[in-house]
């Protein structure tokens, strides 16, 4: 076997002055060989999580609620579409723009297929998640909204499910409240009730936490919401990469999410929505191929998905999107969040034991791969950049979430991710190097 | 790398020496570093010759930059607004004795900022001001 659990057995790997290091993942590994993930198998497909750091410091990713790393296939696809197809894509009568055409659109119902949409024409591309809100901002929220209406939001939300609402609701007058935070990292949703007396026309909240990981109800909080006649957005930026979303299951009004998180490209998100939705809103952005007709004074707008795609796409984007899908897919989602709640399971348990580590959010059953926690005495900083010295890549910050760690009362946290190539040795390996973090600053 | 978090550097921040806030000061200037939400507040105590005759720094951040602004606070003890004026990148590099990557550069020079924006009076502080 090669790869990192081999690594892991090299000296220098495991510093042998530490003495809480006894690494436990042995006695499961086991255990993940019977999981359906063969994790060191799906490791060779990413070439970067071969890579050292520095010389003999090999890379331990624990950073992919950021972005994730890419298999071998999408980078290939993107490459093979630029060595052979590369045109611009609909109005071209030549093969190449042909060729190009047809994977631009095959992508796009593969993504339908992947979140089980009705068709693929209620699939938007866009830069990123957090574009996609900003278009439902933007051409819903301007269009539908009227002075002194309410949007319901949450107090875990990202920036990006913030921001383009504090935006319109100063444009037109709009009142924000928040589902708030329990203390277990739970969304309070006997005051989401109360709240729905406001009849709120718009409900807009994560999937899932990218500080505290919490996996929310979305089911039942889009049902309360349209049973009160409230649209709902789901931010599915940490959802859609890390366990099946079924989207007409959800009965969900807009879906948005980010190919860069779940094996693809950065500048290609997604944002899916109920066909008469779309169809009633207007164009986001103006310019080619989202019309029908220009005349000089007037447009007339093109139909779905494409009234929404103004200008030249990212279409090598797509296309690696469209790879990144069928990579997932043939692992399957639900093998994937089923490696990542062993893999979560394991870190809560290693990182709670030791002395003056804090870690927040719900317990592993109702949370995803994602363990925020702090280290008294040292600043998340400081952490990841000791972390860092022996290759293991954290996040430290707000993580685009300032207001979650005001409630939180803290100015950062550190911040340790899973995806479908994470291990229990690196679980081991991140534990170490918290213990080296307490030696230097002797705490 | 492995001199990165040097004695020098834990003991400062472990141990401040210029730890606190004068009240009145005759120049005080805050400001927060936006992509970690570090912060320094600095003041000053000045004399008629513009020599600084009273230093302190508060805030909170990671080692390096809470170090950094607590020797720079030593630095510039007994020195002129005008000397300070000088102050660069370089000796803020020199004082911590480590290099850093574009990111920590951020935390390391927050100080500088805030400081110069204060003996500058101006309103905002620019990384114009530590380049």
């Amino acid at each position: 076997m090669s790869g990192l659990l081999a690594d892991a057995n090299t000296p220098g790997y495991a510093p042998d002055n530490l003495a809480q290091q006894n690494s436990k993942s042995v006695e499961r590994l086991s255990m993940s060989q019977n999981n359906r993930i063969e994790v060191e198998r799906i490791r060779k497909d990413f070439p970067i999580l071969g890579r050292e750091v520095r010389p003999g410091v090999p890379l331990v990713y624990l950073d992919s609620t950021a972005t994730s790393q890419k298999p071998v296939s999408v980078l290939r696809a993107m490459d093979d579409y630029y060595r052979r197809t590369n045109a611009n894509i609909h109005r071209g009568i030549h093969t190449l723009a042909e060729e190009s055409t047809a994977l631009y659109e095959e992508a796009r119902k593969k993504i339908a297929a992947f979140i089980n949409a009705a068709s693929a024409r209620q699939i938007i591309y866009t830069r990123n998640t957090t574009e996609s809100i900003n278009l439902v901002a933007y051409s819903f929220g301007r269009n539908f909204l009227k002075d002194g209406d309410t949007i319901i939001l949450t107090e875990m939300e990202h920036h990006s499910n913030l921001v383009p609402w504090q935006i319109l609701a100063a444009e037109k007058n709009l009142q924000l409240e928040f589902i708030p935070v329990t203390p277990d990292g739970l969304l309070d949703l006997e005051a989401y009730a109360s709240l729905l007396q406001r009849q709120p026309p718009l409900v807009a909240f994560t999937h899932m936490s990218n500080v505290l990981g919490t996996i929310n109800p979305a089911r039942d909080i889009i049902r309360l919401a349209h049973e009160n006649g409230a649209i709902t957005l789901l931010d599915g930026a940490q959802s859609v990469p890390h366990f099946p979303v079924d989207v007409q299951e959800l009965d969900v009004d807009f879906l948005a999410f980010s190919a860069h998180k779940m094996c693809g490209p950065t500048g290609i998100g997604i944002l899916y929505g109920k066909r008469e939705l779309l169809e009633a809103m207007p164009p986001f952005n103006g310019g080619g191929d989202m019309i029908k007709r220009v005349h000089l004074r007037s447009f007339v707008a093109n139909e779905i998905p494409y009234k929404f795609e103004a200008g030249t796409p990212a279409i090598a984007e797509v296309i690696g999107l469209g790879a990144a899908i069928e990579y997932l897919s043939q692992v399957g989602m639900s093998q994937i969040a089923e490696h990542e709640h062993q893999i979560i399971d394991y870190a809560l348990e290693r990182l709670e034991e030791i002395p003056g580590v804090n870690v927040f959010g719900p317990p592993s059953a109702q949370k995803g791969g994602v363990a925020s926690f702090t280290l008294k005495g040292v600043h998340p900083h400081d952490v990841s950049q000791i972390l860092d010295q022996d290759g293991v890549a954290i996040r430290a910050g707000h993580h685009c979430a300032m207001p979650l760690h005001e409630k939180l009362n803290l100015p950062a946290t550190a911040r340790a991710s899973f995806y479908l190539y994470s291990t229990l040795t690196e679980v081991d390996l991140l534990v170490d190097a918290i213990y080296k973090v307490k030696t230097v600053f002797r705490v | 790398m492995d001199d990165f978090y040097r004695e020098l550097i834990i003991d400062r921040y472990k141990n401040p020496q210029y730890r606190g806030q004068l009240d009145p000061a005759d120049i005080s200037f805050e400001d927060d570093n936006p992509l970690c939400g570090d912060h320094i507040r600095v003041d000053l105590r000045v004399d008629p010759q513009g020599m600084i005759k009273e230093v302190a720094f508060d805030g909170h951040g990671c080692a390096i930059s809470q170090a950094s602004a607590d020797l720079l606070m030593e630095s510039i003890y007994g020195k002129s607004l005008e000397e300070v004026k000088l102050l660069t990148k370089e000796d803020i590099l020199e004082m911590l004795g480590i290099d850093l990557g574009p990111v920590r550069l951020k935390c390391a020079l927050l100080s500088l900022k805030v400081l110069k924006a204060g003996v500058y009076g101006l309103g905002e502080a620019s990384d114009d001001l530590v380049e």
